[in-house]
């Protein structure tokens, strides 16, 4: 669109990061994703927007298989991360993890100390050699998550004892520790007070130089103060996919439409 | 007014009704305002200039309830996509409305003056004409926009060059009635202004109902609007001194 402000401006030409083509997921017998094709750009930030149960949240814990985990589960179609197809054999799901990282709705940082949070993951995936190395890393990690200050002098209390802003923080700085390429937010700012929220905002738009980033979320104002490309998904479909601007002033599809402008549809 | 579903929040529905209903009231009072104006020219009446230019008072003041209407309409109701449009639509209609009506009282303020003076040959009637093609094209953009009927806003969009043709013909005439007999100047110098403005309220009018078309498409009309008005610019229009 040609009045779209720059910062939005060709977002077309970047590289496609996750490639998705025709989709399906199932529940048993429930056919929660129907033929979802969607290229996910590198260095932008994508939000699934979409009433409860659009298969919007399915959709994202399929782009780093955690739906593997769901038995009944079945996810059929394409999806390749830089040209590789995830689902492949020979793909180690915890490897394809520590690319494409995962924050999700209710901050959930393990029952350890706060250092010890943030360094699990490089340590199980031998990214330090040394003590000081490891320390440069959660230092860096907690600093991007725009916490560093409120922990530095507490590293070895207990994750668990910050407040819920501050864990949000603290398992999104888990999160980009291992250096991921893709960082996936399942609603990552329902749970914070509009102070935390602008943070974890500010950290996403941060986050996109180095990263593509996706996020769900039910807040229609934060879709579009934060994303570059919006998807709707509409009871298992994906209705529309577009630049952001485009979608919340002329969206093409009138069940876009109904939905963000808050209509009964 | 609109064919979408309503909102699941009902006082966002009677929010927007709200401004777009003020807008209507709004250009009900800016069309008298054109009429009568151009009555109290035709029929030398005093009494209903002064009506006119009192009137526009109640113009200025619905413009600006209409803006803190919409002010307000944003920033509790964050409007969206077609919503959106529509506040905006409503707020750049009523500052072109808030002209009309200035332009409005302009004339009935220059009637005043002129029934001092010797009428001049027919010039009136004319004006009277223009400001009633202008007034009609304003109730085809309101219809328009009540309607959401792009094909009727387009259509209004047209009939603005004819107002611009009306005016390169008074301008040329009144010319000439000054070269006649410079008494005449007086007269033709207000006269010559009443023309402009009603011009200028074609060109207002004309944005209305270019504000109907990004409403019902998300888009301004496409291609550059020919202007009529060529007396600012074609020296062959203004050249009767040097031909006489």
């Amino acid at each position: 669109m040609y009045d779209a402000p720059l910062r939005n401006a060709n977002v077309e030409a970047l590289n496609t990061k996750i490639a998705a083509k025709d989709v399906q997921v199932y529940y048993g017998d429930t056919h929660a994703i129907k033929d979802v094709s969607v290229n996910l750009l590198d260095n932008t930030v994508t939000a699934f927007i979409g009433p409860s149960g659009c298969g919007k949240s399915t959709f994202l814990r399929c782009l780093n298989r955690m739906n593997d985990t769901i038995d009944i589960c079945r996810v059929e179609g394409l999806i390749s991360l830089d040209d590789e197809d995830i689902y492949d054999k020979r793909v180690d799901p915890v490897q394809l993890r520590a690319k494409v990282g995962m924050v999700f709705q209710k901050p959930n940082p393990f029952p350890k100390s706060i250092y010890d949070n943030v360094a699990y993951g490089p340590k199980i995936h031998g990214m330090a050699k040394s003590k000081a190395e490891l320390d440069e890393i959660v230092e860096k990690a907690l600093r991007r998550a725009a916490i560093w200050n409120e922990v530095k002098d507490r590293l070895h209390a207990p994750g668990t004892g910050l407040s819920g802003g501050q864990q949000q923080r603290l398992c999104i700085a888990r999160a980009i520790a291992t250096e991921p390429e893709v960082l996936l937010m399942d609603e990552p700012c329902s749970a914070l007070d509009p102070i935390a929220t602008a943070q974890v905002e500010e950290l996403i738009d941060e986050l996109r130089t180095n990263y593509s980033v996706v996020i769900v979320t039910h807040s229609m104002q934060q879709a579009a103060r934060v994303s570059q490309k919006t998807a709707f998904f509409h009871l298992g479909n994906l209705v529309e996919y577009g630049e952001t601007s485009q979608i919340f002033t002329n969206p093409v599809d009138p069940r876009t439409e109904s939905y963000i402008t808050g209509r009964i549809g | 007014m609109s064919d979408l579903k309503q909102h699941i929040a009902s006082a966002f529905d009677r929010d927007l009704e709200g401004i777009q209903a003020r807008i209507l009231k709004m250009g009900g009072l800016v069309e008298e305002a054109i009429l009568e104006a151009a009555k109290s020219l035709e029929t030398r009446d005093e009494e209903l200039a002064e009506k006119v230019r009192k009137g526009d008072k109640a113009i200025d003041a619905l413009d600006e309830e209409l803006n803190d209407e919409a002010a307000r309409l944003i920033a509790l109701r964050q409007p969206a996509a077609s919503d959106l449009r529509v506040v905006l639509s409503v707020m750049r209609m009523s500052s072109n409305l808030e002209r009309i009506g200035d332009l409005s009282k302009n004339m009935a303020k220059r009637t005043g003056v002129l029934a001092q003076l010797a009428p001049i040959n027919g010039s009136a009637t004319a004006l009277r004409r223009m400001a009633r093609d202008v007034e009609h094209m304003l109730r085809d953009a309101l219809d328009a926009y009540i309607k959401r009927d792009e094909a009727l806003a387009l259509d209004v969009i047209e009939r603005d060059r004819d107002v611009d043709q009306m005016y390169n013909t008074l301008f040329r005439e009144f010319l000439t009635f000054m070269l006649e007999d410079p008494r005449n100047i007086t007269s033709c110098m207000h006269l010559h202004f009443i023309a402009k403005n009603v011009e200028r309220m074609g060109d207002h009018v004309t944005a209305i109902a270019e504000e109907v078309v990004f409403l019902t498409t998300g888009k301004k009309p496409h291609g550059v609007r020919i202007k009529e008005d060529r007396t600012s610019s074609d020296p062959a229009l203004s050249s009767n001194f040097e031909t006489e």
